[in-house]
Parts: structure tokens; sequence; C-alpha cells
């Protein structure tokens, strides 16, 4: 019999019932909530008299749709503010745990649940959100659901999921200075494609992978939705198991040994075979920067705009005429000639403290463009924002000409009042270059925190590792 | 959910192809925090003009369409985004049956979620069913398999029998999961000896 990967242990070690097929009925862990995908499942509890199973594996925030300007400002979109208020009257009367505006430990659901140590290995867990994936970073089975399915954990604490594929992406040797997890996500999606990793679920592997910290990891697996995949597995470490260790939600005192015995075990084994392999050369990955309108639109700093006209396939090539015309840019042109006049620090890609610490690095001692009409950097979570305020990275970025805000999604998919205008062109650190994803007709350009900042103060896209080798002016 | 057995009502001709989610229900109604009440918006744009006043043209708000269950759609019904509300939208206007040559995948595990129960049928016999679709009342008998027309000719049609046992029971997914009530606590019980500190 040959081995199992760790995604076949996890979801092994969770099969309730069979159901015929690939599908079985699994028990999850535990579920995240926001108030964008969760009050029509608290309606249909209401509806059919039915309790919540496991409020104690259930923990809710407010992130979509908050406002980032000062917690005393009311919120002025009366459709947010009703989303907001019916979940906070949900996890009232269900009896859920939520981080209200107010706490310090509100923030983006993804970046809070690693935080408060929810996040745990070998966990199954969900969120009616797309990139819950975010959370397999620590080896937990995390993925994106809908609305019926936020109920139907809600009743049962299980969900019937098909088994996918297994797939692995092998990242070999050590990243070049100067490239971050980001890159490393991005470049991963250019070569896989969007649909690459559709009806799997990706395990992260490899020495490049193995040295990226828990936030570079969790960049990594954040993005493993932009594949097509349906989770991203990064196996659990000696500094998974660091990380973990004093947060809220963690084992305490002798479980805190059996948990880490039983987390060693998952792993994939060496003889186990994967549907799809796939290895790349750290060394070969370069600053990267979107430009279409799909995160698989990404190309190094170092290059040039793609010509439609060399794509064979017929589709694809009027796709990329239809992206370029929305980005209003022309074939041909320099990545690095390309100028943005709004700079986005934020999401649940890179907005822990790590992401912060690597853009202020840059901007030390230097100011963004005046052509920049808008730089803001949103933490992740109130907890992020405290500590980069005890590191003095508050004052680095507003004297270096940035806005610093309440934590939230903000302008990832301005939901709140934080959008690009049509036909602004953004640097951003979050995970989707989507039509009128960041507002109606803005340009969005995906880049790591370091390539936003670099952004910034030159006004256009710069490979960082220029800008580090000098001086401040 | 309402079990779904026999289902006797007016049919809508509505026969258009790739009518997609933004039709059945448009992005801008999406921040709501209800399920219910969506059916006001549900087809908008096909059954309001830009000023708000009832189009001519639309079949939905005249008798005695008004008090239609069941559509007769045209091919890739459902297609577009995965949100739950085009199906929260339709059931919301009274809609209890689609009749379509085809559907989109995710509208149909949708459809089925909420208990709306959709009938894949050849294009020819959609013809056939829409020509007769002119106010008098059909007939879906879902446990017999068919669609009867108010001239009482019958066209039986295929459903896999996971989905007919969910629908005629009006067993909901969750309904169906609490019949394994007893495996749920017995994993818990087993799991809270071994990962003691998931539980509170
Ligand atoms: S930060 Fe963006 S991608 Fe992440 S959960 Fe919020 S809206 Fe979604």
């Amino acid at each position: 019999m040959t081995g199992k990967t760790l995604y076949d242990k996890i979801y092994d070690a969770h099969i309730v019932a069979d159901r015929g097929g690939a599908d079985a009925l699994l028990y999850i862990d535990r579920q995240l909530v926001h108030e964008v995908t969760s009050p029509q499942a608290f309606e249909g509890l209401r509806l059919a008299g039915r309790r919540m199973r496991r409020t104690d594996a259930t923990l809710a925030m407010l992130d979509h749709n908050v406002p980032t300007t000062p917690r005393t400002e009311p919120i002025t979109d009366p459709m947010s503010k009703q989303q907001v208020e019916a979940l906070m009257a949900n996890a009232e009367e269900f009896g859920v745990q939520l981080y209200d505006m107010l706490d310090v430990r509100q923030g983006i659901v993804h970046v809070v649940g690693p935080e408060q140590g929810f996040t745990q290995p070998g966990l199954t867990m969900v969120c009616g959100d797309s990139h819950t994936s975010t959370h397999g970073a620590f080896g937990t089975l995390a993925f994106g659901i809908g609305t019926s399915e936020v109920e139907h954990v809600m009743a049962t604490q299980t969900l019937v999921v098909k088994r996918a594929r297994n797939m692995r992406v092998l990242v070999e040797g050590d990243l070049p200075p100067g490239i971050t997890a980001k890159d490393m996500a991005l470049a991963i999606i250019g070569r896989v494609g969007t649909a690459g990793g559709t009806g799997c679920v990706i395990e992260y592997a490899g020495e490049a992978v193995r040295s990226l910290s828990m936030e570079g990891r969790m960049t990594l697996c954040n993005m493993a939705i932009e594949s097509g995949a349906r989770a991203g597995l990064v196996a659990p470490d000696e500094k998974t198991f660091d990380y973990i260790k004093g947060r809220p939600f963690a084992p305490k005192g002798g479980q805190w040994d059996v948990a880490v015995d039983h987390w060693k075990t998952l792993y994939t084994d060496e003889d186990a075979e994967f549907d799809i392999d796939i290895t790349m050369n750290a060394a070969e990955i370069e600053p990267q920067v979107t430009w279409g309108t799909s995160p698989e639109d990404v190309l190094p700093i170092s290059a040039v705009v793609p010509d439609p006209a060399s794509i064979e396939d017929k589709a694809k090539q009027a796709a990329a005429e239809k992206s370029l015309d929305y980005m209003g840019l022309r074939p041909g042109m320099k990545i690095a000639d390309v100028s943005v006049d709004h700079v986005f620090i934020g999401s649940c890609t890179n907005a822990r403290i790590e992401d912060l610490r690597a853009a202020a690095e840059v901007l030390r001692g230097r100011t963004i463009a005046p052509t920049i009409k808008l730089a803001m950097v949103v933490p992740g979570s109130g907890l992020v924002r405290d500590q980069a305020e005890a590191e003095g990275l508050d004052e680095i970025f507003i004297n270096a000409g940035f806005e610093w805000r309440e934590p939230g999604c903000s302008m990832c998919l301005g939901m709140n009042p934080d959008k690009v205008p049509a036909q602004g062109r953004c640097a951003s650190t979050s995970n989707r270059n989507f039509v009128g994803r960041q507002g109606p007709g803005a340009r969005t350009h995906l880049v790591s925190p370091a390539m936003a900042a670099a952004a910034a103060i030159t006004g256009h896209f710069t490979d960082v590792r220029d800008l580090m080798a000098k001086e401040p002016a | 959910m309402e079990p779904f057995t026999i289902l006797t009502a007016v049919a809508t001709p509505f026969y258009r192809s790739n009518v997609d989610t933004d039709v059945i229900i448009p992005a801008e109604h999406l921040k709501t925090i209800s399920r219910t009440g969506l059916g006001k918006y549900c087809f908008e744009t096909v059954r309001y003009d830009e000023n708000g006043n009832l189009r001519n043209s639309s079949p939905f708000d005249r008798p005695p369409y008004d008090k239609s269950k069941v559509l007769i759609a045209g091919p890739n019904f459902g297609c577009g985004s995965s949100r739950e509300h085009a199906v929260w939208a339709l059931m919301d206007l009274g809609y209890r049956c689609v009749i379509a040559p085809g559907f989109a995948d995710i509208f149909f595990g949708n459809a089925i979620k909420n208990g709306l129960l959709l009938i894949t049928l050849p294009e020819s016999d959609i013809q056939e069913l829409l020509k007769k679709a002119t106010g008098r009342q059909f007939t879906v008998d879902l446990e017999a398999q068919t669609v009867v027309a108010p001239d009482g000719t019958v066209t039986d049609f295929e459903i896999d029998a996971y989905r007919k046992e969910r629908l005629l029971g009006g067993l909901d997914e969750i309904a169906l999961t609490l019949q394994d009530a007893d495996a749920i606590t017995a994993f818990e019980e087993r799991d809270k000896m071994a990962r003691p500190w998931l539980y509170a």
C-alpha cells in the first residue's frame, strides 16, 4: 500500500459517514463567521427552530463592511450598517463569540484566526469566504463555503465534502534576497494558471516553503484559491508549533504535549503519490507585478506588458485584449514604466506584522511621490496595529505620506467606503485584480508589500532591490 | 424545507438562452441580510423599465402568471456567479420548479439545497410545453417523474435517486445529515478523548 498525503490524512480522520462516490460527511472542527455570508444562515436556523451545535467551535467577527476611519464614527452606508448590526444581534442570540468593532482582537477573519490560536494543525476549518485557504499554512484543511453550507455547519458541525485530488507544488532552493512569499505565490499562479488547481488541494513543499515564516506561509496559502484549488496546505513543523504556543485558543498545560505529538504525525508520507506534481526553482523568482485582470496575468518587474497578438489560444487572446483595454496598458510597455496613483497595503494576504515591517523598511527615511493621490496602510487586526505602533512603524508610514487606518478588509474589495476611483491605478498587496474589485473601473496591480512601498516612493513600479541598494535620498 | 410531491400550477413561458444570475437577481440587491424578500427584485430588469414601471413584454406580474409556480426556461439557465441569492429570489417570487434544456452547474447545486426542483428536458419537449403554457394548469408529479400538460399529454423526466428522495421528503441537507446525529455524537465523544483542547 502506498502512503498517504497530508490532505488524505486529515480528510480520512474527519469522516463521520460515507455518502457514496467521492463524497463523505466530514466533521468540521472550527468555523469562522463574518457579517456578509452569515445573515441568511442564521435566519435559516431561526426559521427551522435549530440551534447552533457548537458555539465553542465558532468565532465571529466584523471585517468586510467596517470603515477604517476612527471607530468612534458611525457607519454611514445603511446597508453595511445593517449587516454589521445583524451579526452582532445574531451572535448574541445564538451565543457565538464575536469580536466587535471596538474589540482590540477585531480584524480580518483570516488574520485573526491564526493570531488567536484558533487555527491549528490537522483541523478541518471553514468560513463563508474563499480565502479561508489561508489557514492551510498551519497544516489545517481550511476552505471557503456557501451560505447554505455555513448554516449546515452551524446546525450539524459537519459538511458533505467531495474528496479533492492531490497536487503538490515543490519550490526548491532558496528565495533570493528581497523576494517574498507574495512573489512566490504570484509566480506559482503565473505558472499553474487560475484553473490549474481545479478540483485539487495543493500542498506547498520544498526548501523555499520550509524557510518561510508562518506569515509567509499564510500569504502563500491565501492565494491557493487563485490557482483554482479548494485549499492550500503546508505541513506543520517547529515554526508552526512556536507560533501557536501561548495564544488564547492554544492547548494548555499537559494537553500541549499531547497536541504537539499529534501534530508531528501530520506530513505526507515518503511514498505517497500526487495526481499533479509541479517543481519550481526559488532562485529564478523575481519581484512580481500583475498586468491584467486575473491573478495569472503576472510577470517579473523586469518584463514588458505582453502583446495579445502573440497569444495563440483565441479565447485567451481576446481575454488579454479586454484586460489591457480595461487596465489602460499598451503591449510592449515596460512594467517598470507603469505609473500608479494609489497604494494599498492591507488585506488577508499581506496585512500581518511582517508585511508591515517589510514595507516600513523600504519607506524609512523616504517619502511617497507627489503623484500618489492616496496611499494607505490597513493593518489586518487590532493586535497587528498595536504591535506596529509599539515598533514605531505607524510613524514611518505617516512620515512617508501614508494614511494609517483601523483594521478591516477595506480597499481589498471596496465594500466599505475605501475605493479606488474609476481609471485610478493601484499598487495593491491584496489577492484579486478582478474588474471593478477595488471599485467600479479601478485598475489593480498585485504586488508584495515591499514592492507596493517602492511604487509609492517612485510613483511607478520599481524593483525594490534597486531601491534598497541605495541610501534614502 | 417543504416536501415536493405533486405541484399543480400555471407555468410561465420564459424562453431565453443563458439567463445569468445577474438577470435573476441584480448584484445591487446582494448586500441584504435576508434570504426572503428578494422576489420583488427577481428578474428586475425583465419586469421593470428604468422608471420602475412594469414592462408589457414581461409575463411575470400579469394574471394568470402572477400565480405561477413553474418556469419554462431556455438553455444554460442560471449561469454566472455562485451566490445563492438567485435561487432565493426565484422561490420568493413563487417558483418551485424550473423546466429547461439545461442548467448551470453551481445554480443546479444551490437549487437542490433550497428545495427548488429543476427538470432537464430535451429542446423539442421544451418547445412543446411552451406552446401549451397559455395560462392553464400543469401538473408536475415528482414521484411519477412526469410533467402533465393542460391538454393531458405526459412528458417523463429523469432525476437521480438521491435528489428525488431529498425533495420528496422535504429533506433539506441539514435534516438529512441530522439522521446521522448519532454518528456525529459518537465522533465527538471519541474526539473529546483524543483532542480535548478543542472542546470548551
Ligand atoms: S481582505 Fe479581501 S480577500 Fe481577504 S477576506 Fe477580506 S475581502 Fe476577502
